[in-house]
């Protein structure tokens, strides 16, 4: 099956500060996708090296198994809502789906015409005067009605208020349980995210610092908490992300494909708020100490 | 129909909570054989979760053999769950109340006696599991 996204050691350079850097990552088509990191971490350069927005300065980038922006056929494969969900404020919503159906070699009126009745918003009217709620369901809209294979979604709820990104996230995933598109959309909270993406991909400083199905990773990471020692004297199938210590007590977070079997241990679940919290500091404190072995006890 | 409702905080897995709700509304009889469970896309809309989820729960439920899914229609109920006798839940709870005086007797409070449970329950159900 061809990768939704596919990527090999791409990266992106702005005069001498790489915005990405050695990007390697599958994602599978059908999924719905969380691209999470903190703000300035490569999130919505990734999402425009996809669309065909810039060049790489390195590597490769395969989109439904052809070259970024390639032409009209590519490019109606893909669709793309912008940071800030941008509309054109001086033209109606009427106005901006007949602009998608010239556009657009694949348009589906109907489906754009129904939806805008669905959100109880009148044609005539100027984008610039709807909410932000508002607005970004018209972006929604005229991304959805150009029928892509696959859905880029940068930052779609950051600036929406709780009720207008919970209607938002409703119409994403009734598209996707209709079409069945695969979704990318990236978040620097996780907890927007937590209900809806069955695959997480976790971007700091420019790298990919983890990438997988949420529920695997779910089931593979633990938090553990005991008395105090040494996280080296772990076995090795065992590896710390994160940890912190008390004189008396330890606590870590592991990923482990076994079970833990180690009675002096308290095991608990973890969160996706948690594992990705885990793996931003991990990739801070690499930086901060580049080459130093983990000072503890 | 039955509508799901979601708890964020309980920390059980989505499709699990989808599932977990299922059966109880078959032991109080809400859902009986030939009912339709709502479709993903409802369950989507109101929820704002993976519709993924939704299928990933009906899968199971269809191999406890609880429901079955007719193309183009939806989802059925095709078998009901005898809800649980009350004199035997009374037994148990009977049962449970003799062991808590006798825990309290020993010394320990409601947070020892909880991590206990909390223990033993997830020694016993994780067995064959891990």
């Amino acid at each position: 099956m061809t990768a939704a996204l596919e990527t090999n050691g791409l990266g992106k350079q702005y005069g001498r500060r790489w915005a990405l850097h050695d990007c390697t990552l599958s994602i599978p088509t059908g999924k719905v996708v969380g691209l999470v990191g903190p703000n300035g971490a490569g999130k919505t350069t990734l999402l425009h090296l996809a669309v065909g927005l810039m060049a790489p300065t390195s590597g490769t980038i395969t989109v439904l198994g052809g070259e970024p922006g390639d032409g009209p056929t590519q490019l109606a494969r893909v669709g793309f809502v912008a940071q800030d969900t941008p509309t054109y404020a001086g033209l109606s919503i009427a106005k901006h789906l007949r602009m998608g159906a010239w556009l657009n070699p694949t348009w589906d009126g109907d489906l754009a015409k129904r939806r805008i009745e669905q959100l109880g918003l009148d044609p005539r009217q100027k984008t610039g005067s709807l909410s932000g709620g508002q607005r970004a369901q018209v972006a929604l809209t005229l991304a959805i009605a150009k029928r892509p294979e696959l859905l880029l979604l940068d930052e779609p709820v950051a600036a929406l208020d709780p009720l207008a990104r919970r209607e938002f996230l409703q119409s994403l995933m009734e598209v996707v349980a209709e079409h069945g598109v695969t979704v990318v959309l990236s978040s620097h909270l996780v907890a927007d995210l937590e209900r809806v993406c069955d695959f997480l991909v976790v971007l700091v400083t420019s790298h990919v610092q983890l990438a997988g199905e949420v529920g695997t990773l779910l089931a593979s990471h633990h938090r553990l908490s005991g008395p105090r020692r040494d996280p080296s004297s772990l076995p090795a199938s065992q590896q710390v992300i994160e940890e912190s210590h008390t004189d008396k007590q330890s606590t870590l977070l592991v990923r482990s494909d076994g079970p833990i079997l180690d009675p002096a241990w308290t095991v608990k679940p973890v969160t996706l708020d948690d594992l990705v919290l885990a793996y931003m500091g991990q990739a801070r404190d690499t930086e901060r100490v580049p080459h130093q072995g983990l000072s503890v006890i | 129909m039955i509508e799901f409702q979601l708890d964020a905080a309980s920390g059980v897995a989505t499709y699990l909570q989808l599932v977990q709700q299922v059966h109880q509304a078959l032991q109080l009889g809400l859902l009986e054989p030939g009912d339709q469970l709502p479709t993903a896309q409802q369950v989507v809309a109101k929820l704002a979760i993976n519709p993924n989820t939704v299928l990933k729960a009906y899968r199971d439920l269809e191999r406890e053999g609880l429901v079955q899914p007719r193309p183009g229609l939806g989802t059925f109920v095709i078998r009901s769950l005898p809800g649980t006798d009350p004199t035997t839940l009374n037994r148990f709870l009977a049962t449970l109340t003799d062991w808590l005086g006798s825990a309290r007797a020993a010394g320990l409070g409601p947070d020892d006696i909880e991590a206990i449970y909390r223990t033993a329950i997830r020694n016993y159900f994780a067995e064959g599991v891990a």
